[in-house]
């Protein structure tokens, strides 16, 4: 069996997907709480507590609230928190010390359904938590519908970009804590140069021309545009970010795991 | 405790696995060199070795998990490299480790196992409940899988590989670090299993078990095939009938065995002499030789084993 005969990937993934939901199903109530109360605590603590030091902010040439600002890029780390975590730490406890994968393999399904599975399943994540959030969020007026909407379908592109990424990890890491490298070095810096808390063009030239290499940077502005109805040639760009993201580590990540599996 | 089996199917039909100088190398390491064998329909087939010999390597690549370095393996009449999901919807197969679902109850993993063959969740569960009850688990089915014991656990991963009704199980050890109440009842499992007719392929490295569940086995060592045959008839070939042990023997007494140039094994401190009739050879050492204790048994498949992979330890 070379790599190639196992690529071929047929519905049968969704057998993956339908016993991570099964087992997601026994702890819904719990699962749900973080996307429900997070997005609250930060309003609480940046809308409440920093907004009355930061004003207002210029966005597209009008002036909006901090809390306004900020808000949707909750949706959008959310969105790639909930796949990367789960591609990475859930997929990779599945593997190595469940052998729940190894198990899989040995039925009709082949190592890339139980990848593309697992990935969609780390997508799905996504979308849940994103749709929780905007529920919340929407409580308080901060977001513009219907252009808000499209974050749903968008959180399941997110969700395959950063799942896949998170999966290329699982795929190359000897260990599990060796998970703190991609968090430090990546996911950190995402989380707070991406135009998260602040706007990039904040940052000095150099910096911001980091910041638009980083995918959070694109997801927290499609978020931010689709949230306040503003639409622009960027989110062009940055939904051909993502895709061509989930077109190049999709595979990637199919490939780093095989060659984990396969011997 | 040799049971010989009569199975009518044994030996005729095409082979169920069919498996031709199959090879294994992990970079320099070669794991399994140059293995040959075929299953046929009803027969319970093992392959007995000990640690690192290539047991699990040679089995791995007959259920379609690791590719082949080189040979040929037909499973069903079908070539492996090209049919490899339609053989695995026909086999079910226990590895070696104990891969139960733990976030799942134990009638959840089956019911979600049953998911990757796509059987339809009305028959899984029936299909579910039934095999609980066949392994003696219905009591504990809401149960979380990791809270069965080791015995209870092996039932579910093997109660697992049934669900897809396979024409063939293959076992990956399927007993190793079993209480012995847990082994005999596994062993019971599958001998029902055999007499419905079920072809079995399976590695151990307790001979009581290969002796007692196998038609045919080989030994393998190395990765390589030492000897292949039914057990009775490896025992008669290889050390005869009875074994006779003296501990501490005495120099008379080597000397005695080799002017009569018996078949023995001299380990220092304790001397193994295979025979084919022992009673006389027993009367003659007892009464002249047995200083530190001495006594005569049947040959088992272990003597054969050690014979042939020697007695030094592995890993």
């Amino acid at each position: 069996m070379k790599e190639t005969a196992s690529i071929h990937i047929s519905m049968r993934f969704l057998r993956v997907w339908q016993r991570n939901f099964t087992v997601y199903r026994q702890t819904w109530k719990i699962s749900f709480l973080p996307p429900l109360l997070e997005p609250l605590f930060y309003l609480l603590a940046f809308g409440v507590g920093l907004s009355v030091l930061v004003g207002t902010i210029d966005y597209g040439g009008s002036e909006i609230s901090y809390t306004s600002f900020i808000a949707p890029a909750l949706l959008a780390i959310n969105i790639m928190n909930n796949a990367f975590y789960e591609n990475m730490y859930g997929s990779f406890v599945r593997m190595y010390y469940q052998k729940t994968f190894d198990a899989m393999m040995a039925t009709p399904l082949s190592l890339a359904e139980i990848i593309t599975g697992e990935i969609v399943w780390g997508a799905t994540k996504s979308v849940m938590a994103a749709t929780i959030m905007l529920g919340v969020i929407s409580a308080f007026g901060l977001i513009q519908y219907p252009e808000g909407l499209l974050i749903v379908p968008l959180a399941f592109i997110g969700g395959i970009a950063f799942g896949s990424m998170g999966m290329v990890f699982t795929g190359i890491v000897p260990n599990i804590e060796l998970f703190n490298l991609p968090i430090f070095l990546f996911i950190t810096p995402m989380f707070l140069f991406s135009g998260t808390f602040f706007p990039v063009e904040n940052l000095p030239l150099w910096a911001q021309n980091l910041a638009v290499l980083l995918p959070l940077t694109h997801l927290v502005n499609l978020t931010r545009s689709l949230s306040l109805g503003v639409f622009n040639t960027s989110l062009l760009t940055g939904i051909v970010y993502l895709i061509i993201m989930c077109l190049v580590l999709f595979p990637l990540a199919i490939h780093t795991m095989h060659r984990r599996l396969i011997k | 405790m040799m049971k010989q089996k009569h199975n009518a199917l044994n030996g005729s039909g095409n082979p169920v696995i069919n498996a031709r100088n199959l090879r294994k190398t992990f970079g320099n390491l070669i794991a399994v060199d140059d293995v040959s064998f075929q299953v046929f329909p009803g027969e319970c087939f093992g392959i007995l070795g000990p640690n690192g010999a290539g047991k699990t390597s040679t089995i791995r690549m007959t259920y379609g998990f690791s590719p082949m370095t080189g040979g040929t393996l037909e499973v069903f009449n079908l070539d492996i490299t090209r049919n490899a999901r339609t053989i695995k919807s026909r086999i079910g197969v226990c590895q070696q480790e104990n891969n139960v679902d733990p976030d799942l109850t134990v009638q959840q993993n089956l019911e979600v196992f049953a998911l990757y063959f796509n059987m339809p969740p009305p028959e899984a569960r029936t299909q579910a409940l039934n095999l609980l009850k066949f392994m003696a688990l219905d009591h504990r089915k809401d149960a979380r899988a990791t809270e069965l014991s080791g015995g209870m656990m092996r039932r579910l991963v093997l109660a697992r590989a049934l669900l897809n009704k396979p024409d063939l199980l293959i076992l990956d050890e399927p007993t190793t670090g079993l209480d012995p109440q847990s082994r005999h009842q596994v062993w019971e499992n599958l001998e029902e299993l055999q007499t419905k007719g079920l072809t079995i392929l399976l590695t151990t490295h307790y001979m009581e078990e290969a002796s007692h569940l196998c038609d045919r086995l080989f030994i393998m060592d190395h990765g390589r095939v030492l000897v292949e045959g039914k057990p009775l008839d490896l025992i008669r070939q290889h050390v005869g009938r009875d074994i006779i042990e003296v501990v501490e023997p005495s120099e008379t007494l080597r000397a005695f065995m080799r002017s009569w140039n018996l078949k023995h094994e001299d380990l220092g401190h304790r001397l193994i002499i295979y025979v084919d009739d022992g009673n006389a050879l027993y009367h003659e050492i007892s009464k002249d030789h047995c200083t530190g204790g001495c006594i005569m048994r049947m040959a088992t498949l272990e003597d054969v084993f050690l014979k042939l992979t020697g007695r030094e330890l592995r890993e």
